[in-house]
């Protein structure tokens, strides 16, 4: 028998992340899953990244992760999203060549110190009182370890289906996990159901490209790593093409044999990746919808028709992809699909992602209600820190919601839980303008060094750029001009008589690098990189001083902390909703308490008069 | 949860005093008194027994089933004929079952927490109570209506609106949403801006229906302003006698008066060559009547005073008891033309409130004026097009966190749904 420190069930994005962590962070780390073949497997989209969803990878790497570093060795397309908007809302995305992006996580996570990989299906946690204490294979064998990280996916009780046929399976090809969903069952956890779909696969040599719009990558391609340089592939275009009324009729006209719509599916589906059934009943006036035809791969002939996932019989499939121009003669090589699927109210752990009823346990990924590979791996890293620290007896690394979108995505999920697939998007970060891809080193990569999941090469790296960084502040904000001067220099500014100095000066919406360089041409010497990045920080300096006074505020209503064993039920006038959600959340302070749904300010008022009085108490 | 019990009206002898109760067992608790209610929201005539049988009083009752009730709640409420023995011995009584005396604000609290009321809703209960004149009860009335919050929230509803118009092109930007939306998001975050700044304006004289308005009486020493004074206030506030310069400070007087809240202000006899003391009072004098919401100039028409006459102040000669000419006077000793003016004051205070807002507090301008200057810099960025969407998209967030504030609102997420329900994403 093994003894591991930490076991990590499930080789998705987010086990893989969560066992490279835990092995990064020192602790002996064995990750289970069905086939070796499973690591690095992309369910749906092979591409990485996007708004929100790239921030979270760079956030991924800046803590030593292993996303970013496979994305960019895979890609075949990148492309910055937003390259026109402020460098707070641009998000790097690349396309991956599946097979390659496999071959390159199961090497990282072969590679990896303290990290061994063991196939197995696993059916049952060993459980010592009420801890998880390792995991029983279905062959009988047990792994044994400190702490768990459960990372299963779409395959608790998973249920595909195409048309009105359906049967048991976590994925095309896959089977379910339901041995093991029995025994969460037995946990008596909030369970829910979601849904989600994908396309039908295409073979690209039948398709008509010369009649199809193109989308290239950038020129100057922006990688995800702060370690990368250029992308290793070929890289390719993506053609584009359209839905259109015919398409629209085929569809309508089939719409009971759906299975979405012929009632066979009870889950909840992410209305923000809608089928093409679900846009042409929700969006009706709408002709005509885009679809992008992403190449799986250099040498593989499958395409990704992005835009057009479905649960519509195979039949029903072949008819309305050959209505679209270029797709007349397509072959379908794997028909699309829709997969039910268990998840765990997020509200049950805290913001480590460990169980709050179950000792040692900790879950990450689509398990707990999300979508995505970025999303599930970005978990996968905090369970993953989080289950190694434990296993040390060390105390849990929380991240702040001001700190990291990765802090943003688990505080949502602990604190409102899930109601429908959850993405994340830029626009749920409150501090989007300090939390930006471009600085996540400078966020998180401190943290990493600190809890000790950053390897050598990155240390080097950070500590050099952030000596670069903090001298070209410097150099910035060295000297003031007047107005004058500043004019002289071709610069528009109001003859107001304040002095500036170069980093004030960018705020300005039209004010760009080139133009304070010709003020004070010292500035020519900086490295361009680092004149970009702190002409990013310039921009939005006013703002990101206005939201520290939020954050300040914020601090001291987290200051004050709401024990876990606290009743809610003895604060008098808090009505019955709110105290059912108190006691589902049961938030770590009174920060906490306020971002949960429904909540008030006199409810708040009630729970700070309740926290003081117990303080009083034991003082 | 507990059940509550407290006197709703006010302490002492009154013609009715009301208990209301609140909570689970409201119901439960009255009918221990009165044997059985009457329909929800149908006034019923019962008598309150003591727990040995004796009557404790014929009292009017009346229940309403929560949530449909003032605190969300069961509320169950008890007419008493209001004497003090018959109040203090069914409190008592209350006290037996399984209720409790409510804290003070406790029965609000509970109807903030249920949902039935929002923060500026509260603040115009308190107001409502605290309300001695028409005007300020009409005024605290609407603001407990909820017609503050409601406003707040169709501001809240377009900016949200613009903000969803706005992430739209940024969360999505790689699908086929609008690019530009810099027209229709201009246009909204105006309106809204229009509207606020409107509210703001008439904020000083809602304030002034809440804490009342200035009025200085001015004019020569001994013209009789502090006789006049006496009578609109109808006591003896201000010394009065026949020397002049009597009146050394400014003199205030809080009064009803035609419905208005108003405060009189006497002020000292302005005149060259007082003494020293005398003098400093007619600077303040001055400076107070300068101030004020309203003047009444009580003198001769061809007299002339330190202090300038504005819009719609009022003129009026002094000692019409004694004068054979016909110009406009008053005379505070026999009360005449008293009726005429007070038509006159009330007059020039109902066109002054003609602009009066709902937003009655400094706290809800504070935050108005927060979300205006917000809203100006959002404005401003817009216009310099979708290349800084991100920045314009900060201030309008900022903007709503301040309406939000004023009616104690926490959390959005409604962006989310209000883009899901208005766009047609996922690729
Ligand atoms: C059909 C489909 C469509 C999707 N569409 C989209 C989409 O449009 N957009 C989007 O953002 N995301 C989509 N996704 C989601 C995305 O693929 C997942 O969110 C992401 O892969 C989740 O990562 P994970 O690590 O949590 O789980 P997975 O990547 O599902 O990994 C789970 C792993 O656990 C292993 N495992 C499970 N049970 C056991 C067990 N008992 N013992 C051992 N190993 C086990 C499995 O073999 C698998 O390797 C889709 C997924 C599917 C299946």
């Amino acid at each position: 028998m093994k003894q591991f420190d930490v076991v990590v069930v499930g080789g998705g994005h987010a086990g893989c992340e969560a066992a490279h962590a835990a092995a990064r962070c020192g602790a002996q780390t064995a990750l289970v899953t069905m086939k070796k073949s499973d690591i690095g497997i992309m369910s749906c989209n092979p591409a990485i990244g996007g708004l929100g969803k790239g921030h979270l990878v760079r956030e991924i790497d800046a803590l030593d992760g292993v996303m970013a570093k496979v994305a960019d060795a895979s890609g075949i397309q990148f492309r910055l999203l937003n390259r026109r908007k402020g460098p707070a809302v641009q998000g790097p995305r690349a396309q991956s060549d599946r097979r390659v992006y496999q071959r390159e996580m199961l090497r990282v996570m072969e590679t990896a110190e303290s990290l061994s990989i063991v196939e197995g299906e696993v059916v049952d946690f060993i459980m010592n009182g009420q801890a998880a204490s390792g995991v029983v294979l279905a062959d009988g064998s047990e792994v044994r370890s400190k702490t768990v990280v459960l990372t299963s996916g779409t395959f608790l009780r998973g249920l595909i289906h195409i048309g009105d046929v359906s049967y048991a399976g976590g994925r095309m090809g896959d089977k379910e996990s339901s041995l093991l969903a029995k025994r969460i069952e037995s946990f008596d956890l909030p369970l829910g159901r979601l849904k989600t779909g994908t396309p039908p696969r295409l073979d690209g040599r039948t398709i008509a490209w010369d009649r199809l719009e193109r989308q290239d990558g950038d020129d100057d391609p922006t990688l995800f790593s702060f370690l990368s340089k250029s992308p290793p592939l070929r890289q390719v275009a993506c053609g584009i093409t359209h839905t259109n009324s015919q398409t629209h009729d085929i569809i309508r006209e089939n719409l009971e044999k759906s299975a979405m719509y012929g009632g066979h599916i009870d889950g909840t589906g992410p209305r923000y990746c809608p089928s093409i059934e679900d846009k042409i009943v929700r969006f009706g006036d709408k002709d005509s919808h885009q679809i992008f035809l992403e190449p799986e791969g250099l040498d593989v002939d499958t395409v990704y028709p992005n835009g057009v996932s479905t649960s519509l019989p195979e039949d029903v499939q072949v008819a309305y992809i050959r209505s679209i121009v270029g797709l007349e003669d397509a072959v379908i090589l794997q028909p699309g699909y829709a997969i039910e699927y268990d998840f765990v109210d997020p509200c049950v752990l805290d913001a480590g992602l460990s169980l709050r009823s179950v000792l040692g346990l900790f879950l990450a990924g689509q398990i707990n209600g999300t979508t995505g590979y970025e999303e599930a791996a970005a978990q996968g890293l905090v369970a993953g820190l989080n289950a190694a620290r434990a296993a040390k007896g060390a105390s849990p690394v929380h991240f702040r919601r001001d700190q990291s979108y990765i802090s943003v995505m688990i505080d949502d999920l602990t604190t409102r839980g899930v109601t429908e697939p959850y993405r994340m998007f830029t626009s749920r970060a409150e501090y989007r303008l300090s939390l930006r891809a471009d600085n996540a080193d400078q966020r998180l990569t401190p943290l990493g060094l600190e809890v000790g999941c950053v390897g050598a090469d990155r240390t080097k790296h950070f500590l050099d750029k952030m000596e670069k960084l903090d001298a070209g502040r410097t150099l910035m904000k060295a000297e003031s001009f007047t107005p004058k001067q500043i004019s002289s220099a071709g610069i528009k500014i109001n003859q107001d008589g304040t002095k500036r100095t170069p980093f004030q000066l960018l705020a300005f919406p039209d004010v760009a690098l080139e133009d304070v360089v010709r003020l004070a041409p010292g500035l020519a010497e900086l490295d361009s990189e680092v004149g970009l990045q702190i002409s990013r920080e310039a921009l939005y300096a006013n703002y990101i001083e206005r939201q520290k006074q939020d954050v300040e505020r914020l601090r001291k209503d987290e200051s004050y902390g709401i024990p876990a064993d606290f009743s809610y039920s003895d604060v008098s006038g808090l009505s019955a909703e709110l105290t059912a959600k108190l006691e589902r959340v049961r938030p770590a302070d009174l920060a906490q308490a306020a971002r949960i749904d429904g909540m008030t300010p006199a409810a708040l008022a009630l729970l700070l008069g309740r926290i003081r009085y117990l303080e009083k108490k034991q003082a | 949860m507990d059940t509550i019990f407290a006197l709703a009206t006010a302490q002492g002898r009154a013609g009715v005093a009301v208990i209301r109760i609140s909570g689970p067992q409201a119901f439960v608790c009255a009918t221990a008194l009165c044997g059985s209610l009457p329909n929800p929201r149908q006034a019923g005539v019962r008598a309150l027994l003591d727990s040995d049988g004796s009557l404790l009083d014929q009292a009017l009752v009346l229940a309403f089933q929560g949530p449909n009730s003032f605190t969300g709640e069961d509320v169950v409420e008890l007419h008493l004929h209001g004497s003090i023995a018959v109040v203090s011995a069914v409190l008592r009584r209350l006290g037996e079952g399984d209720a409790r005396l409510a804290e003070p604000g406790e029965f609000t609290r509970r109807a903030l927490e249920n949902d039935k009321m929002d923060l500026a809703q509260v603040e115009g209960l308190g107001d409502l109570i605290a309300s001695e004149t028409e005007g300020q009860r009409r005024q605290a009335q609407r603001i407990f209506e909820g017609a503050l919050g409601q406003k707040i929230e169709a501001w809240r509803t377009n900016l949200i609106r613009a903000a969803s118009l706005i992430e739209v092109t940024i969360d999505f930007a790689d699908e086929d949403v609008p690019v530009d939306v810099t027209q229709e998001v201009s246009a909204l975050l105006l309106s809204v801006r229009t509207d606020v700044e409107n509210e703001l304006n008439g904020f000083a004289a809602a304030e002034r229906i809440r804490t009342g308005f200035e009025i200085a009486i001015i004019g020569p020493p001994n013209a009789g302003k502090s006789t006049l004074l006496n009578a609109l206030a109808k006591r003896d506030a201000a010394i009065t006698s026949e020397r002049a310069g009597t009146t050394r400070d400014v003199i205030e007087v809080r009064m009803d008066l035609d419905g208005y809240a108003v405060t009189l202000l006497d002020t000292a006899g302005l005149r060259d060559g007082a003494d020293e003391i005398e003098a400093t009072g007619i600077e303040r004098a001055v400076s107070r009547a300068n101030a004020s919401d309203l003047r009444i100039f009580l003198m001769e028409p061809d007299e002339i005073v330190p202090v300038a006459s504005q819009d719609d102040d009022i003129f009026v000669a002094p000692k019409a008891d004694a004068r054979t000419d016909d110009v406009p006077a008053v005379s505070g000793k026999t009360g005449q033309g008293i009726p005429e003016l007070i038509t006159l004051v009330s007059r020039a205070l109902s066109s002054k409130t003609q602009s009066a807002g709902l937003a009655t507090h400094a706290r809800h301008r504070d935050a108005m004026q927060m979300s205006l200057t917000a809203l100006d810099a959002a404005v401003e960025w817009i216009g310099h097009g979708p290349d800084h969407y991100d920045i314009a998209a900060e201030e309008i967030r900022s903007s709503i966190r301040s309406l939000e504030s004023l009616v104690g609102r926490i959390g959005v997420e409604n962006l989310l749904d209000e883009i899901f329900s208005s766009f047609c994403l996922g690729k």
